[in-house]
C-alpha cells in the first residue's frame, strides 16, 4: 500500500483566534438532554445555543436510538403511579438514586413522548406489525416491554429520534455550534463560585478559541468515562457512551466551585472490560433482549424463576409480575449494582445455574434461542427492541443479518452471564467504571435543577442518580423551560478577562512540543492504570492516599508532556485533562467515605462496616476558593415532598412554553 | 520478477479498518464525515473520493455513517475481528460467525 501516511490538515488553522458569541441560554452537549434543554428553552421564548464537541445530528449516548421509553409512568395504559414508580426506583438504589430527576422522569416521560411523537417520531404501532401481541394495548396501539400487567415502560421505534431533534432545533431558532469542545466556566468577574456568566471552547476541526457571553448554562455532558479502563484499540464497539463522554461538565464544574455527590460509587462490570462484544449484539436474555430463551450447548432450555424462586414454565410468565408482587422492575438478572430490592425483582434465569452446568446438567456455551419463541417476541427483540437501541440497526441487525443470522432459525451464542448471570460484578477486579451503566454520582441539583452556582443547570446522566434516555429527555426539556425562566430575571454579567485569557493560555499548552512527548492516549493510560491499583476494589487511608499522590503527580509532571498535533488531538488532550479531574474527584469522595458500602458498591478495608446507619447519607464535595476540597452531606430524601416540589414547576414550565409560542405566532 | 517498492511505514493502530467504503458507490460527499461522533474521518484531498479514516482506533461502531450515507451502501461497518459474534442454526447444528 503506497498510500501517504499524513495529511495536510484538510480544516484552517485558526489557533489563537478568538470568536465571539452572546445568548441567553447556552447548553453545552448536543446529545439527548442537550437538544431537548434546547427545544424548551427556545419554546420558552430565550435565545438559546448549543455547543457540541461531536456533530448534533447523531452525537451523544442516545444519538443513534432508543427503543425503551422507561418508567413512563404518566402513559394512559400504566397501571402505576409516578409516586410509586419513584419511590421504586429510589428505593431499589436503597436511597442512593434522585429522588428530583427520577420525578422528572416518572411524571412527564409520556408527555414528553408525544412531543417526540409530535416532531415525527414513531411511538406506536401504526402499521399493526404486533396486532394481538400481549405487550401491545389495542386502543392506544402502545407497546409495553418487562412487565406486560402493569405497562409503564414503552417500546418505541427511536433509531431516528435524535435526527429528528436536531431538526427541530433548527426549526425553533437554536444556534449551534457543532465540533466545538467546551473548556472552562467563566464565573462573573471571575470569582470561584460566583453565578454563570458564560462558557470558553475551543473548534475541534480549527483550534480556535471560543467564548460565548450567556445568563444560564445547562451542562449536558454525560458522565466521565476511560477513568479505569482504556484501551482504543479494543473498546470502542463494547462501550454505552462514545469517545466524547469524558466528564468535561463534571470537571469544568468542579474547578468553579460546583457540589457533586455520590462520587465515591465506581463498580465493576464486564462493560468496562476489553473483552466485551458489541453491546446488544451477542446472546442474553436482559434489559433489550429481555425475555430470551437461553439454551445451552445440547438445546436444553434454562428455566427462568421469578422473586419467589417459582419456576415459569412460559414465556409469557416472564413478563408478569410474582404472587404478592404488585409490579417488577427489569428483569433478566440485570442487577448492576446495587441488587434491588425482592419486592421489585423481576423474573430472571435459575441463581444456580452455575453450579448445575458445574455439575454437568448444562453444557455450555449457552446460546439465546428466538427462534422457539413466539412470532411477536422473536419479531419484537430482533426487530424492534435490538433494530432502535442505540448501536444496534446498523452494527447489529444490518450486519449480523448480512453475514446471514436469521433469528428464526439461528441461536446467538451468549457469553456474558456463566458468572453472575448479568453484566454486574463480572469482568476483572480492576475492571471498573464509573457510570458506563447504572445510577452514577454528578452534579448536586435543586428542583429547578440548577447547582449551586447561580445559572448553572444541569440534565441527564450529569445528574447525581440519574439515568436513561427518557431521563435525559425529560430533564432535559425541565432543565431548559428552568434555565430560560432564570435567564429572564438576570442581565449579562461581567466576564474577567484575567479568567478568559488563562484559560486561553492553558487550552494551547499541549501545541508546544518537548523532547519527551507523549500522545493523549499514553496520559489516559496512565491515569487509568492509577485508579486501578490504587481506588479499585478494595480501598483504604494508604490506597486513597497513594492514588491521591500519583494523580496529583500525574498533573503536575506528565501533563506538559503530552503533545497535540492539530486541533483534534488537541481536542482528545484537554478531555483526558478533564478525566483527571474527574478522577481525583472521586478519589475525593473515596477519602470521604469512611465506611464501606454494598449499594455504592464501595470497600474499604480499613472501615470494614457495611453500610452503618451513621454512614446512610448522600456525601457532598465541592471545591473551595483555595482549591480545597469540602465535604458535606446530606440526607437520603433530602429533596423532600415529590408532588409539592415537582407540580408548581411543571406549570410553570408548560405555561412559559405556551405563552411564548402563543406571543410568537401572534 | 520486478523488486517490489517497500515502504517505512509506523504499525497502524488496531483495528484499523472500521469501515469499508464501496467505490463504486461512494462519491466523496463526506456526510459520513460531517456526522461521525468521533470525528473519525478526514474529507478527502481528492475531490470525490472516499474520505480518509484518519482515527480507526477512536471509532465507537455506532454506525451513523452507514445509516445517513445519501447514496445507500457506501459504507459498510466492519466488526474487528475479535469482535465477532458466533452462531448456532438450531435446525442442523452448524456454526456461523460474522464475517
Amino acid at each position: 500500500m503506497s498510500a501517504p501516511s499524513s495529511y495536510t490538515w484538510p480544516y484552517p488553522i485558526r489557533y489563537g483566534q478568538q470568536d465571539t458569541h452572546e445568548t441567553d441560554v447556552l447548553i453545552l452537549g448536543g446529545g439527548i438532554a442537550g437538544v431537548w434543554a434546547a427545544i424548551a428553552a427556545r419554546r420558552t421564548g430565550a435565545r438559546v445555543m448549543i455547543m457540541e464537541k461531536a456533530d448534533t445530528r447523531r452525537s451523544g449516548a442516545g444519538g443513534t436510538g432508543v427503543d425503551h421509553w422507561n418508567y413512563a409512568a404518566d402513559n394512559p395504559c400504566s397501571t402505576i403511579t409516578p409516586e410509586e414508580m419513584t419511590q421504586a426506583l429510589v428505593d431499589n438504589h436503597y436511597g442512593y438514586r434522585s429522588g428530583i430527576s427520577t420525578y422528572i422522569f416518572t411524571s412527564s416521560a409520556y408527555e414528553t413522548l408525544l412531543e417526540m411523537e409530535a416532531m415525527g417520531g414513531k411511538v406506536r404501532d401504526t402499521d399493526d406489525e404486533y396486532k394481538g401481541a400481549p405487550f401491545r394495548d389495542e386502543r392506544t396501539k402502545l407497546l409495553f416491554a418487562y412487565d406486560y400487567q402493569n405497562r409503564y415502560t414503552l417500546r418505541v421505534w427511536g433509531a431516528n429520534y435524535k435526527p429528528l431533534l436536531r431538526r427541530q432545533c433548527k426549526k425553533l431558532g437554536v444556534e449551534i455550534l457543532d465540533r466545538t469542545s467546551a473548556t472552562a466556566l467563566l464565573t462573573e468577574n471571575g470569582v470561584h463560585g460566583a453565578r454563570i456568566v458564560g462558557v470558553t471552547g475551543v473548534d475541534c476541526h480549527t483550534g480556535a478559541f471560543v467564548v460565548v457571553r450567556a445568563k444560564a448554562v445547562i451542562l449536558a455532558t454525560n458522565r466521565p468515562q476511560r477513568i479505569f479502563t482504556f484501551s482504543s484499540e479494543q473498546r470502542g464497539s463494547a462501550v454505552h457512551r462514545g469517545g466524547s463522554n469524558v466528564g468535561n461538565g463534571y470537571a469544568m464544574a468542579w474547578r468553579i466551585g460546583a457540589e457533586f455527590t455520590m462520587m465515591e460509587k465506581t463498580m465493576r462490570t464486564v462493560f468496562a472490560s476489553p473483552y466485551n462484544f458489541p453491546i446488544y449484539g451477542s446472546g442474553n436474555m436482559h434489559n433489550t433482549w429481555y425475555p430470551a430463551t437461553i439454551v445451552d450447548a445440547n438445546n436444553k432450555e434454562v428455566p427462568w424463576v421469578d422473586c419467589n424462586g417459582k419456576i415459569l414454565t412460559s414465556v409469557e410468565e416472564r413478563c408478569r409480575p410474582a404472587e404478592g408482587q404488585k409490579f417488577f422492575l427489569m428483569g433478566g438478572g440485570n442487577a448492576y449494582p446495587p441488587p434491588g430490592l425482592k419486592q421489585y425483582a423481576g423474573p430472571k434465569l435459575i441463581p444456580d445455574l452455575e453450579a448445575r452446568m458445574l455439575k454437568g446438567e448444562f453444557t455450555p456455551p449457552f446460546y439465546a434461542d428466538l427462534t422457539s419463541m413466539p412470532w411477536y417476541e422473536r419479531k419484537v427483540i430482533w426487530g424492534l427492541m435490538v433494530g432502535q437501541e442505540g448501536k444496534t440497526r446498523i452494527p447489529i441487525v444490518q450486519t449480523y443479518e448480512k453475514a446471514g443470522f436469521d433469528p428464526a432459525q439461528d441461536m446467538l451464542q451468549a457469553y456474558d452471564f456463566l458468572r453472575g448471570q448479568g453484566m454486574a460484578e463480572t469482568g476483572a477486579p480492576q475492571e471498573r467504571t464509573f457510570g458506563e451503566i447504572g445510577v452514577a454520582g454528578g452534579l448536586l441539583v435543586n428542583w429547578d435543577l440548577m447547582s449551586n452556582i447561580p445559572g448553572l443547570f444541569g440534565a441527564g446522566d450529569l445528574l447525581f442518580g440519574s439515568q436513561d434516555h427518557g431521563n435525559a429527555a425529560t430533564t432535559g426539556r425541565y432543565a431548559g423551560a428552568r434555565a430560560a425562566l432564570y435567564a429572564r430575571g438576570v442581565r449579562h454579567g461581567e466576564l474577567a478577562a484575567v479568567q478568559v485569557e488563562r484559560e486561553k493560555k492553558r487550552v494551547y499548552v499541549p501545541l508546544a512540543e518537548s523532547p519527551d512527548s507523549m500522545d493523549w492516549k499514553e496520559l489516559n493510560f496512565g491515569v487509568a492504570r492509577v485508579m486501578q491499583n490504587y481506588c479499585s476494589e478494595l480501598k483504604n487511608e494508604e490506597l486513597l492516599t497513594l492514588a491521591e499522590t500519583w494523580l496529583a503527580d500525574i498533573e503536575q509532571n506528565e501533563v506538559r508532556r503530552v503533545s497535540a498535533k492539530n486541533p483534534h488531538q488537541l481536542m482528545r488532550t484537554l478531555d483526558v485533562i478533564d478525566i483527571l479531574t474527574c478522577a481525583q474527584m472521586i478519589v475525593q469522595a473515596s477519602q470521604a467515605r469512611k465506611a464501606s458500602s454494598h449499594v455504592l458498591s464501595f470497600n474499604r478495608i480499613d472501615y470494614p462496616a457495611v453500610d452503618p446507619p451513621e454512614w446512610r447519607k448522600y456525601l457532598v464535595i465541592g471545591r473551595d476558593a483555595g482549591g480545597q476540597t469540602r465535604v458535606t452531606d446530606r440526607p437520603l430524601g433530602f429533596w423532600g415532598d415529590l408532588p409539592s416540589n415537582y407540580g408548581p414547576r411543571h406549570a410553570e414550565n408548560i405555561a412559559a412554553m405556551q405563552a411564548a409560542q402563543t406571543t410568537a405566532a401572534t | 520478477m520486478d523488486t517490489p517498492v517497500v515502504y517505512a511505514t509506523p504499525n497502524p493502530p488496531t483495528p484499523g479498518r472500521p469501515v469499508i467504503f464501496n467505490p463504486a458507490v461512494c462519491n466523496g460527499c463526506n456526510t459520513c464525515a460531517a456526522v461521525c461522533p468521533e470525528d473519525v474521518f478526514i474529507p478527502n484531498p481528492v475531490k470525490g473520493e472516499s474520505p480518509i479514516i484518519l482515527h480507526p482506533e477512536e471509532c465507537w461502531y455506532c454506525g451513523v455513517c452507514v445509516d445517513d450515507c445519501n447514496h445507500g451502501g457506501g459504507i459498510r461497518l466492519n466488526h474487528p475481528l475479535q469482535q465477532r459474534v458466533r452462531w448456532k442454526r438450531k435446525a442442523t447444528g452448524e456454526h456461523f460467525r460474522m464475517r
